[in-house]
This record gives structure tokens, C-alpha cells and sequence, in this order.
């Protein structure tokens, strides 16, 4: 093959410029105040919004396992279609995650108004009307609606692979239907779950969209406080890395539990 | 009798979640139909929306300057990914896993973190140029520094960077599975590196090249996050479609939306339609 590493170079300057530096510029921000002297400061003030990020790391958190656990049957399903079949069912699940996420979670704006759709239908029947929009459980069902793609889709890939005759084999040996789903189908599933989580929690964690959109003011996420900081009324860049440094952080850690039971090459995420 | 029941209800299931899936852009389509501005009471049938939907200039031209970034970024990254890719794979194994590391940050990181962080780089640029543009002791024709960096630049500059890496994963591992006797035979057979660069390992990476475009052509398109951090005053279509569900009312949207909707389904029934039929050719080729 070709002996080229210059080829590189290009890529190489780009990633140190526009990759690891700004980075970097993160973590010195985080670490000093508006004069450039190091301070620990904008990290304890941190402390002060601990509540938002209770907050975040909870709906997040609920957010993924109602996905793990709407995904796991549908990714089951998929998995034992007839090849032709499948592939349609794919272009379903992927279809929804084609069109922008902003337009998705604005139908849900009108879906969940206070008289908006849902609670006119409930009108009808003589039930409600129910406070939807502007709760946690909006922001919940935001979330939970804009990633269940991607749970859907790495349970489905992971379950693939898995072999009927296994399934079987495991029923020949009397394991009942539980007991087969506990102990045969969902430690196979176990890459596809370490990654279906990974993909749901960031975006989660991370996003100021959902909860504003869906959650008024009241259900600030991490996102939003970031937001703030950089383009909000708050104005602090300093403060804003901080909290960015802690995001990531929370992220890493997240992925690094994940990736305990997953064995698979990353590329195969990409 | 006991697993006719049980696929039964797995197929009410799967239903269920797709409705889930579906409905929300069924009532969008819906409701782009709708004569009178409410976004729930359905009045009567009208396309006046569509029309005003190609007045309105803000949104065409927020369509036209998510086109031209997505095309100049997908083209850059790819080239500059392709070329990085055959560089890395010629790389040791330290050197190759200490660059995808970081080539994998831009893919891991939450997008709002890729998002600030680049900001927060043109800021520090824009500091130093004012700075740099007011020294007294600095002659005066070298302080040309541009300060109003926000914009298209820094848009593209922040594109290229989150889709080089995708095109790296795509292409790498291509590279890697193919046969290095390929390219010595051809080298062989008397093509100068050059030549068997061009006739044969591109040949062969062609597919997952085209791929890997696509891909930032999307992601590019589909951004609203990091763009938003790094565009300044200047709007993208997500940007464009942000601040418009600020305003609230504005039947506009679901007319996007549905148009949007009808374009990517009828761009993946083609797809298919080619893919199934180059398939059925080659099958019967054989």
C-alpha cells in the first residue's frame, strides 16, 4: 500500500486547530476567572445549580430505560423478519429520524398544548383536559420520542446475530419464557444495549431544545444553563465551561460503564 | 394456538410504537393544510400556506446557505478525511489509536460541547485580533487581522470539523480490509504509484467515499446545535426553523415540514429502487 503519512498533514493541522484546542481553551476557561488568573470558583459555583443537574441526569436516566425498554421487544421483532421484509422495517424507523429534530419536537408542541390535540380528543370522550405541556413527563416524552431510533436500531443489529437454534436450544433445555429472556437473549444483546444507552443518554443529557420547547421554564436541563452562558443573558464564558468540563465528565463516566460490557469496535457505532 | 396469540400481540406492539413514531408527522402534515391559523381545530382545506411558505425569503434563504455549507463542507471533508485516511493507515499502531482518540471526540462529545468549544476558539481569535490590530508597536499594514470573524466561515469551519471524522471511520476500515496485492500487482504490471493509486485503490474505495459524503451531507444539513454556537447573526435552516417555533404561531412550519417529509421519502424509495435493481442485475448477470 501506499507509504504516504503526509497525506496526513492536512487533517492532522485541522485536528490539533479545530479539535483538541478549542478543548483546551474549554478546560482554561473552566479553570480561570475573567482576569486569566486560575481559580477554582466557577467550578464551585457549580454547586449552586447541583438541582439542574439532578434534574438532567434523571429524565435522562428515565428517559433511556423507557427507550431500552419500548426498543427491546421492537428490536426482537425486527430481528426475526424475513430479510426483505426487514429492510422496509428499517426505512420505518430511520424515516422519523430524517427529518429535522426541531420540526419533530414542535409537532409535539401542538400535540400536548393545553388545548391542543390530545386534550380535545379527551374532550370528547369527557375526560380531562390534562396539564401535558410544560411538565418533566413532556420533556421525558420529547426525549424519549426523538432518540428511540437509536436504541431501536443497535438492539435490532445485535439481535441479528443472535441464532434462532440458540433460542431454541435454550426452550429444548426447559428454560421457560423468562427465564430465557433473562438468561440467553438479553446477555447476547449486551453490545447493543451498552451502545443503544450511550446513544440515547448524551443527546439527552446534553440538550437545551427539548426542554425548552416542551418543558417551558421551569425544566431547565444542563444544555439550557450552558446556553445561557454563551448566548443567553447570563453571559459568562467561564462559568459556562465549567459547566461544560462537568457535562463531559458525566459523559466519559456514562461511557465508560457502558463500554465495560461492550466488547465491540467502536467503528461499528459510527 | 398459544404463538399465533403470541405474534398477534407482538404485531399490535410493533404497531404501537410505529404509530408512536408517525404521529406526530402525521398530524404536522395534516394540519399544513389548514386554513386557519390554529394548530389544533381543523377549518377547512387550503395550500395558502405552501405559497406564502415560497415568499417567505428568510426561510428560502436560510434553505439556500444550508445547501451551500452542506455541499462545501461534505466536499472538503471528504477530501481532506479520504487523504487523512490513507496517511493514518501507512501510520505505527501508537501514533493511528493516539489520532483516532481524539478524531473520536467530535463524535462522542455531546454536539452543545462541540458546539461552545469552537466558539469559544473564534472568541479567543477575535481577542487576539483586536488585540493585535491595536498594538502600537505592530506597523500598521500587518494589523489586517479580521475581527468579525462570525459567519459563513466560521459555519464551514465548524462543519468540516465534526464531519472529517465520520469520513475517516468510514473509509479506514476499507482501507485496512483491502489487498495490498492488488496494488502490487499493479505496481507489477508497470503503473507508476501514481497511476495505481488512481486505477486501483480508488476504484475500490469509491463506495465507501460516496457513503461517507452522504453522511456529512446530512449531518451537515440536519445541524442545528453546533451551528447555532458558531454562526453568528447568519441562519441556517435548522436556525431559521429555531427561531420560527420561538414565535409560535406559524402554520409555515408544518408546510416545511411536510415538503421536507415528501423529499426524503421520495429520495430513499429511489435509493431503493436503484439498489433493489443493480441487485436483481448483478443476480442475474450471474
Amino acid at each position: 500500500m501506499i507509504r504516504k503519512k503526509s497525506l496526513s498533514a492536512p487533517y492532522l493541522i485541522w485536528m490539533v486547530l479545530f479539535i483538541a484546542a478549542p478543548l483546551c481553551i474549554v478546560v482554561y476557561y473552566a479553570l480561570t476567572d475573567k482576569s486569566g488568573q486560575f481559580t477554582l470558583e466557577n467550578l464551585m459555583t457549580i454547586g449552586r445549580y447541583s438541582s439542574v443537574f439532578a434534574r438532567s441526569l434523571i429524565l435522562a436516566a428515565i428517559a433511556t430505560v423507557i427507550c431500552l425498554v419500548l426498543s427491546f421487544p421492537v428490536g426482537f421483532y425486527l430481528s426475526r423478519l424475513r430479510a426483505s421484509k426487514q429492510k422496509i422495517m428499517l426505512m420505518l424507523v430511520m424515516l422519523p429520524m430524517w427529518m429535522n429534530f426541531l420540526l419533530r419536537t414542535y409537532a409535539w408542541m401542538s400535540l400536548l398544548e393545553n388545548n391542543g390535540i390530545i386534550n380535545r380528543l379527551l374532550g370528547l370522550v369527557g375526560i380531562g383536559p390534562f396539564e401535558m405541556i410544560n411538565t418533566s413527563g413532556a420533556v421525558v416524552l420529547g426525549m424519549v420520542y426523538n432518540f428511540l431510533p437509536y436504541m431501536i436500531l443497535p438492539l435490532y443489529t445485535v439481535m441479528t446475530k443472535i441464532d434462532n437454534s440458540i433460542i431454541e436450544a435454550a426452550q429444548d433445555l426447559g428454560a421457560g419464557t423468562m427465564r430465557t429472556f433473562w438468561k440467553v437473549l438479553l446477555p447476547l444483546s449486551g453490545p447493543g444495549i451498552a451502545t443503544g444507552i450511550t446513544m440515547v443518554f448524551v443527546p439527552s443529557v446534553s440538550t437545551f431544545i427539548i426542554s425548552r420547547m416542551l418543558g417551558g421554564g421551569s425544566n431547565m436541563l444542563i444544555g439550557d444553563l450552558i446556553e445561557l452562558q454563551f448566548l443567553g443573558n447570563s453571559y459568562n464564558y467561564n462559568l459556562g465551561s465549567a459547566m461544560s468540563l462537568v457535562l463531559m465528565v458525566i459523559v466519559l463516566l456514562c461511557m465508560s460503564f457502558t463500554n465495560g460490557f461492550d466488547d465491540e469496535d467502536m467503528e461499528g457505532v459510527v | 394456538m398459544k404463538s399465533t396469540h403470541l405474534r398477534g400481540l407482538q404485531k399490535a406492539y410493533v404497531c404501537l410504537i410505529f404509530s408512536f413514531l408517525y404521529i406526530p408527522i402525521a398530524v404536522m402534515i395534516a394540519f399544513s393544510f389548514n386554513e386557519s391559523k390554529s394548530r389544533t381545530v381543523f377549518t377547512g382545506f387550503t395550500l395558502k400556506w405552501y405559497k406564502s411558505l415560497f415568499q417567505n425569503s428568510m426561510i428560502l434563504d436560510a434553505l439556500m446557505l444550508s445547501l451551500f455549507v452542506a455541499i462545501v463542507a461534505a466536499t472538503v471533508a471528504t477530501l481532506i478525511g479520504v487523504m487523512a485516511s490513507i496517511g493514518i493507515n501507512s501510520m505505527g499502531k501508537r501514533m493511528q489509536s493516539a489520532i483516532n482518540t481524539i478524531s473520536y471526540m467530535p463524535v462522542v462529545n455531546p454536539e452543545i460541547i462541540t458546539g461552545v468549544s469552537l466558539m469559544l476558539l473564534f472568541v479567543v481569535y477575535v481577542n487576539f485580533a483586536h488585540w493585535f490590530n491595536s498594538q502600537p508597536a505592530i506597523p500598521e499594514f500587518l494589523q489586517i487581522l479580521p475581527e468579525n470573524i462570525f459567519g459563513l466561515g466560521t459555519l464551514l469551519i465548524a462543519h468540516i470539523t465534526f464531519c472529517v471524522p465520520y469520513v475517516i471511520f468510514n473509509v479506514s476500515p476499507k482501507l485496512r480490509q483491502m489487498d495490498v496485492r492488488l496494488y502490487e500487482a499493479a505496481l507489477d504490471l508497470g503503473c507508476s504509484p501514481k497511476q495505481a493509486f488512481f486505477k486501483v485503490i480508488l476504484p475500490e474505495l469509491t463506495p465507501a467515499i460516496l457513503s461517507a459524503f452522504l453522511i456529512c451531507l446530512t449531518y451537515s444539513i440536519d445541524d442545528f446545535m453546533i451551528s447555532y454556537f458558531s454562526s453568528g447573526t447568519m441562519q441556517t435552516l435548522p436556525i431559521a426553523i429555531y427561531s420560527m417555533t420561538r414565535k409560535k404561531v406559524s402554520p409555515e412550519i408544518n408546510a416545511l415540514s411536510t415538503i421536507m417529509f415528501v423529499v426524503i421519502l421520495v429520495i430513499i424509495l429511489v435509493s431503493n429502487y436503484v439498489e433493489g435493481r443493480s441487485y436483481r442485475r448483478a443476480r442475474e448477470k450471474r
